[in-house]
């Protein structure tokens, strides 16, 4: 729209464009906090007042991802020497990495984050694959009933986390299928499989039948027409919605905090779990933070286009 | 193409094959079989992983069932949810879940319009600004609960330094935790309700803006006239949405504060269930918390449906 602009109509949008600088940096300033403390040295993590120009380190990520205690004495200085230059650091802090022989003891994060990773791929490849083939079944076919069924489809997401835990949990000890990757992949599953079957509906509806009602008439199957037609046209539309999965069951909280407490512990109760009573390192904190954080980020620059569809359940499209 | 016509014309395809009895193999799986097959599945999944656990808890929530020791269930009927109903301590639960509701979502409501008014209009990289501020409801509850921890820090936290309030409690105080909670939760909720207000402001017709300006309509009419009627659907859901999502909040809450101010109901829930193991009682504020949702939910998808018909 070219529209004549007067001054007063100038002025105020140059107004609001100033507020929503001011606004996107109170907004954003936690996180840069959150990245910015995951690269200071330990003393300049709870300076008063705040430290902001500093001199990056990556030493709060070395500490993430291993087992340390406190040096009782100097370090000899060959050792010192000998040391990997990530090991200096540590013993500069006063501390020493316990080895078991040659090997570098692994702190708890590498395994949860491997758990996190490990969980959130597979439900999202369970809940995508089972919800692209139902999205596309209530698509093109008549259901007695369908409105009723997508509509008990959506409300298994609305149930609140702890109200199905305490069930699953009883039901899982009973067959020893608690703290197991398998039993978290379950409930991902369930939890993402209403989303997305909600938001691949949305996408299968807009290709249009036409196309395989020709495939089908130059003699493809069904089925064939389904993989070599829909398919291809919902790509896109199948990686916004697995992208969505992967960040929901990524972030979730409650079922892995209620479900797991070791072997298949995720990182979002494990990173919590690090602040302990006394003086808390909050620059490997912030470490693990910042790289829990940051695939969700590059993700969410992948997912720009379809943030609104996919919080909507698939409902409003633009 | 009607189904009649399609019907049509698969079956003249199938009928150009000579073997009848093969028609069938040759033509793959019938539709209704691929159907069931894509469906069931899904359905039966659900079931076994959501509905059958809920009936499964209903049961113990008429009994005394402990998880942590051996003894059997007695059937208790309904003291359960007597005792529930009638406990002050569960009342004060509800009522600080309701405040919480109200403050987090009041404010996201506020925060996420006012936004998206002052983004409503073109400028330099908007599609990347917009995208940065969307980036708090992408984020883990738990990992931002936590670090926002560090931010109310009565001694060091930015927070207190950024607005010159020395040495002021935020977490550890009673009267003022659950803002600080809801506080994070406008942080990160206030993009969603941006989301949906820019999605319903770039809907609007730019020639009823242009009318206006020509009836020489003052900008507060106009606002109140065509702006907000025209968002209000799109608003509406954001409401319904985040108050049914608000109500259900465990994890900000609970890494961020362990105030009994602050103790909402999914709190209350998981701490009996899972501290203090009194699994039917649990079962049973379960089902009082279930109620509730699926009423909200209810509401959530009329509304989505209408805006869906537009």
């Amino acid at each position: 729209m070219a529209a004549v602009k007067t001054p007063r109509q100038k002025v105020a949008n140059q107004l609001a464009i100033a507020a929503v600088i001011v606004i996107a940096i109170i907004f954003l300033a936690p996180i840069y906090w959150i990245g910015s403390t995951a690269f200071k040295p330990r003393a300049l993590a709870t300076t008063v007042p705040p430290t902001v120009l500093f001199q990056p380190e990556v030493t709060p990520f070395v500490k993430l991802f291993t087992r340390r205690v406190q040096l009782n004495r100097p370090v000899e200085p060959g050792a010192y020497e000998a040391a990997p230059w990530w090991e200096k650091r540590i013993y500069d802090g006063g501390e020493r990495v316990l080895r078991v022989g040659e090997d570098v003891q692994l702190s708890g994060y590498p395994d949860r984050f491997l758990n996190s990773l490990i969980i959130a791929v597979t439900s999202t490849l369970l809940a995508v694959s089972m919800g692209t083939l139902t999205a596309y079944g209530f698509s093109r076919f008549r259901v007695a009933g369908e409105q009723d069924w997508l509509f008990f489809i959506l409300s298994t997401r609305m149930l609140p986390p702890v109200v199905v835990a305490i069930p699953m949990f009883l039901m899982y000890r009973v067959v020893g299928m608690t703290d197991t990757h398998i039993g978290l992949i379950i409930l991902y599953t369930a939890f993402n499989l209403s989303f997305s079957v909600w938001l691949m509906k949305g996408f299968i509806d807009e290709i249009p039948k036409e196309y395989e009602e020709a495939a089908l008439v130059d003699g493809y199957t069904r089925m064939q027409a389904f993989f070599k037609i829909v398919l291809p046209e919902a790509a896109t539309g199948i990686a916004a919605t697995a992208v969505f999965c992967f960040i929901t069951a990524w972030n979730e909280y409650a079922f892995a905090l209620m479900m797991t407490n070791r072997r298949a512990q995720t990182a979002p109760p494990f990173i919590p779990a690090q602040v302990g009573s006394g003086l808390t390192d909050w620059t490997t904190i912030a470490a693990g933070t910042f790289l829990f954080l940051l695939p969700v980020a590059i993700f969410t620059f992948l997912l720009r286009n379809h943030l609104l569809r996919g919080m909507s359940f698939g409902a409003i499209r633009k | 193409m009607t189904d009649v016509e399609r019907n049509r014309v698969v079956t003249t395809v199938a009928l150009e094959r000579l073997d009848p009895r093969s028609r069938a193999a040759a033509r793959g799986w019938s539709d209704l079989t691929i159907r069931n097959m894509f469906i069931i599945p899904t359905i039966v999944f659900l079931i076994v992983f959501n509905i059958f656990p809920l009936l499964y808890s209903l049961g113990y929530s008429f009994t005394d069932f402990r998880a942590s020791v051996s003894a059997p269930a007695n059937f208790v009927g309904l003291d359960n949810y007597q005792r529930l109903l009638s406990d002050p301590n569960i009342w004060r639960n509800f009522t600080v879940t309701a405040k919480y509701v109200i403050v987090s979502v009041g404010g996201q409501m506020i925060v996420g319009f006012g936004v998206a008014l002052l983004l409503n209009r073109s400028f330099p990289f908007k599609g990347f600004v917009t995208t940065l501020l969307l980036l708090p409801m992408m984020m883990s509850m738990a990992v931002v609960g936590l670090f926002w921890k560090l931010l109310y820090d009565p001694s060091w936290g930015i927070i207190n330094y950024a607005l010159g309030l020395g040495r002021f409690d935020w977490l550890s105080n009673p009267d003022m935790a659950l803002y600080a909670v809801a506080i994070t939760d406008i942080w990160m909720w206030s993009p969603f309700v941006m989301l949906l207000s820019l999605a319903g402001l770039s809907a609007v017709p730019k020639h009823l803006y242009e009318a206006a300006a020509i009836d020489r309509a003052s900008n507060w009419y106009t606002f109140t006239h065509i702006t907000l009627p025209l968002v209000s659907p799109l608003l509406l859901i954001a409401l319904i949405f985040r108050t049914m999502e608000a109500f259900k909040s465990f994890d900000l809450p609970f890494i961020m504060s362990g105030q009994p101010t602050t103790e909402v109901v999914a709190i209350r829930l998981y701490k009996m269930a899972f501290q203090e193991w009194q699994t039917g009682l649990s079962c049973a504020l379960a089902y009082i918390m279930l109620i509730v949702v699926i009423a909200i939910t209810n509401i959530y998808v009329k509304y989505l449906n209408r805006v869906k018909e537009r």
